[in-house]
């Protein structure tokens, strides 16, 4: 899932110091499962808002509604209901949520009240941490099935830099050492001259390098 | 003018069974603040922000949370659970810059008044201190 987390309160407020009625939009995807834009959020950020605006005086109406999906245009078309009813849009959706918003909506003014931060997983309750890049080429398949570009500080590609300790980034010691966690994996299914493959120089246009990406499915464009 | 803070107090089941027993004469007698409104819970675990956070923007100049000791929740972690979230209103006060002594957890043994009056006591004297609470606007 896509993985953010809030920015601070006083950010926001500053975001809407001119809007007197605020619409906080929450989005039930990604963002709700990683517990920084779903329902309760939105209710949260709703009081903090109000606090932060009451704080500097500002006179203001603050309501929250969460919406499916902020990154598909039915969806999005839902705002419709609440039409002249709010100045701002404060979406709790990841960057993407706060793009369709922008690009569908061109007479809302729209903040994000999230930094989306990396594609990630729940590793235990309350922590959260990277597993893929969506670099858009995919090698998974060589390495056991764990991303050395996500993964590695250094997004190596050929086998770990040699600075780890103990099967531990000397980068980060809280990370695991992904290279020595491929070697093990792959030594466990016999495997391990599959390592003495050397990986080519890579081409990161797919990664973004070479522009917005887009994926086109002819079969399901009609 | 003298100031009286709207002092709000959540507590669990377990930490105001006494005070409760007392009744509000009984507990001004013991000089449990009158200012200060008891809302109790089945369990610190129960106590959502949301609703520490409503009871700033209701008027309240500060917020006492009191469970019982982290290990000894009647519930196992509830008492944890509602330190976390005091911590959490505390940073969102930071962020709001807001002095974050305006929400306080405390750890009681069950039942044991006294202890109970005194913190409260303690929290109203700092409250006062403190003054009004900057979310109140112009009412203050």
């Amino acid at each position: 899932m896509i993985i953010a987390e809030r920015k601070p309160v006083n950010e926001i407020v500053e975001m809407v110091r001119d809007a007197e009625r605020v619409l906080v939009l929450g989005c039930r995807g990604c963002v709700s499962v990683c517990s920084a834009g779903g329902e309760r959020e939105v209710e949260l950020l709703c009081s903090l808002i109000r606090l932060g605006k009451q704080k500097a005086g500002q006179p203001g109406e603050v309501r929250g509604a969460t919406l499916v999906r902020q990154c598909d245009k039915e969806y999005v078309d839902e705002i419709d209901q609440w039409q002249g009813e709010y100045d701002a849009i404060v979406s709790m959706a990841c960057g993407v949520g706060v793009n369709f918003i922008a690009n569908l909506r061109p007479l809302d003014r729209v903040y994000p009240a999230v930094n989306t931060t990396f594609f990630g997983g729940s590793a235990e309750q309350g922590v959260w941490s990277e597993q893929c890049a969506g670099c858009g080429d995919c090698v998974l398949h060589l390495t056991g099935g764990l991303c050395p570009v996500a993964r590695c500080a250094k997004s190596l590609m050929n086998g770990p830099c040699g600075g780890s300790v103990d099967g531990r980034c000397e980068i980060h010691p809280e990370v695991l050492c992904i290279w020595q966690a491929i070697h093990d994996r792959l030594s466990r299914f016999e495997l391990r001259e599959d390592l003495a493959r050397v990986v080519p120089i890579r081409d990161w246009r797919p990664a973004g390098h070479g522009g917005p990406r887009r994926t086109v499915r002819d079969d399901l464009t009609v | 003018m003298g100031f009286t803070p709207n002092l709000q107090v959540f507590c669990c089941h377990y930490t105001s069974q006494q005070a409760c027993a007392e009744g509000r004469e009984g507990l001004s007698a013991d000089g449990f603040p009158a200012n200060a409104t008891i809302n109790r819970l089945v369990c610190g675990g129960k106590l959502q922000v949301s609703a520490l956070l409503e009871a700033f923007e209701k008027g309240a100049d500060g917020v006492c949370v009191i469970a019982c000791p982290p290990d000894e929740c009647h519930n196992l972690m509830g008492s944890q659970r509602a330190a976390r979230r005091v911590l959490a209103v505390q940073k969102a006060l930071a962020e709001l810059g807001t002095e974050v002594g305006r929400i306080e957890m405390f750890h009681l043994e069950r039942g044991f008044h006294p202890e109970f009056v005194r913190v409260t006591r303690e929290m109203n004297e700092k409250i006062t201190k403190l003054g009004p609470s900057p979310f109140k606007g112009e009412q203050s």
